[in-house]
């Protein structure tokens, strides 16, 4: 006995170095998981604040540039309302009736890493939940994963879990959206069906299948499409519709109905 | 500043402050990820307690990982780069002779040792780090080129603020 207590203090550098460095792997390995990432709370108060100070300063040098695109966002939403009664009865306008957009803006964001988060100023106090969605006021953005008080963190599209339901807007074909890790411009279509071709310029917009975004907002627009690989589903290359690299003011969308419509799932799926 | 426990929880505070606030929303190319703050560990004095070494290690990479919501990424880069230290130390030094409690600074060692003694660190931390997060072979030559160009300009970053702030030649 005594000789393994000298022993583990003879080797108490490297077995500590192991113990530090499992400890860190597992850690790790369970932020990997969508599910797992989404069960420990990731936002905090305490760096939430510490970004929000150094924000405000940072804020004034980007005023100008913020300004315009607001106006850009608000030119682009007046032109939606002059043509809104013209098609009172179109399925994508309809469904956007049952969510509520919250304005935020970014405190920390990244585009070089692999696996890319947003934390954003707003939080459990102004009704911010995990799983709801994010859009800039160019497209889709990301999905809510950890909620504190007054921050919220954002898992990027530009993220390893994101897989996003998407839709070719010219014929209503179903398609994934995801992320290969490399440049933040542009994602990858994914389980495309063979039996149709995208060209370059085809608009992919949200399906409205999960219930985290409404359908209809775009995600990007195809770059060009790649030979089909295996037999059965092709995959194309895509340009984000949001610049990821300028994020500054994005909007949660909460969807009201969702708890309905969980509900519901549930129990058809239990019967 | 002669305490030396005093001038080392600064040098943390700076560190982790420049790194998360100012170098981890650094976009540079879409490739480049400039990881500064482990100076604090390269800086630490060359007879540290080797246990004491990995412990301070596994608090600042995880100090960064709570700012980043990366848990445990840094965390694993710095400590198995704590754990090498030691040993290139002694292997690129071959007379060392440190005072008790002196740190392996540009002022023992010299512009060029102290570079290349910054230079395999970062290069051990980022080749980890970058390989963790991508946690994938598939690209591995865009990885190996990130973990290299990120490396070159990290320790350009680190000599800067060595040459600034450091302990010159008397």
């Amino acid at each position: 006995m005594r000789n393994l207590f000298s022993l583990l203090w003879k080797y108490q550098f490297f077995i500590l170095f192991l113990i530090l460095e499992t400890v860190s792997l597992i850690l790790l390995f369970n932020s990997y998981s969508y599910q797992r990432s989404l069960s420990f709370n990731t936002a905090n108060d305490v760096t939430g604040k510490i970004f929000s100070v150094y924000g405000n300063i940072e804020n004034y040098f980007s005023l100008k540039r913020e300004n315009n695109q607001l106006l850009e966002e608000n030119a682009r939403l007046k032109n939606r309302i002059n043509i809104l009664p013209v098609c009172p009865d179109s399925i994508l306008t309809d469904t956007s009736r049952n969510y509520y957009y919250i304005p935020a803006r970014v405190l920390t964001n990244s585009v070089n890493k692999r696996n890319n988060l947003i934390l954003i100023n707003k939080g459990r106090a102004d009704s911010i939940k995990k799983e709801m969605g994010v859009i800039s006021s160019t497209g889709l953005a990301g999905i809510v994963i950890g909620v504190s008080d007054h921050y919220s963190v954002v898992m990027s599209m530009l993220h390893r879990n994101s897989r996003i339901s998407g839709r070719v807007k010219k014929n209503g074909q179903l398609v994934n959206v995801i992320w290969n890790g490399l440049d933040y411009s542009k994602g990858e279509v994914t389980d495309i069906p063979t039996h149709f071709r995208l060209f370059k310029g085809d608009t992919i917009i949200t399906s409205g299948n999960s219930l985290i975004f409404p359908a209809g907002i775009t995600i990007g627009t195809i770059e060009n499409e790649e030979q089909s690989i295996s037999q059965d589903l092709g995959h194309a290359s895509l340009n984000f519709s949001t610049d990821f690299n300028s994020l500054e003011y994005v909007y949660v969308i909460e969807n009201l109905e969702k708890k309905e419509q969980e509900n519901l799932l549930k129990k058809v799926g239990d019967e | 500043m002669n305490n030396i426990y005093l001038k080392n929880i600064v040098r943390f505070i700076l560190l982790v402050l420049l790194q998360v606030l100012v170098l981890n929303n650094m976009n540079l190319m879409g490739y480049m990820n400039p990881y500064v703050y482990i100076l604090f560990i390269l800086w630490l004095p060359a007879d540290i307690n080797k246990s004491l070494l990995l412990l301070l290690a596994f608090l600042t990479g995880l100090t960064i990982d709570f700012f980043g919501n990366t848990p445990g990424l840094n965390a694993a880069a710095t400590v198995l780069m704590a754990f090498a230290r030691p040993g290139v130390l002694n292997s690129l030094f071959k007379n060392p002779d440190f005072e008790p409690g002196e740190e392996p600074g540009i002022a023992k060692l010299g512009f060029g040792k102290f570079l290349r003694y910054a230079f395999i660190l970062v290069l051990i931390h980022h080749t980890v780090l970058f390989f963790l997060e991508i946690f994938s072979f598939d690209e591995i030559l865009t990885t190996l080129y990130r973990i290299l160009i990120s490396s070159v300009f990290s320790s350009f970053i680190i000599m800067i603020i060595v040459l600034l702030f450091g302990k010159r030649k008397h």
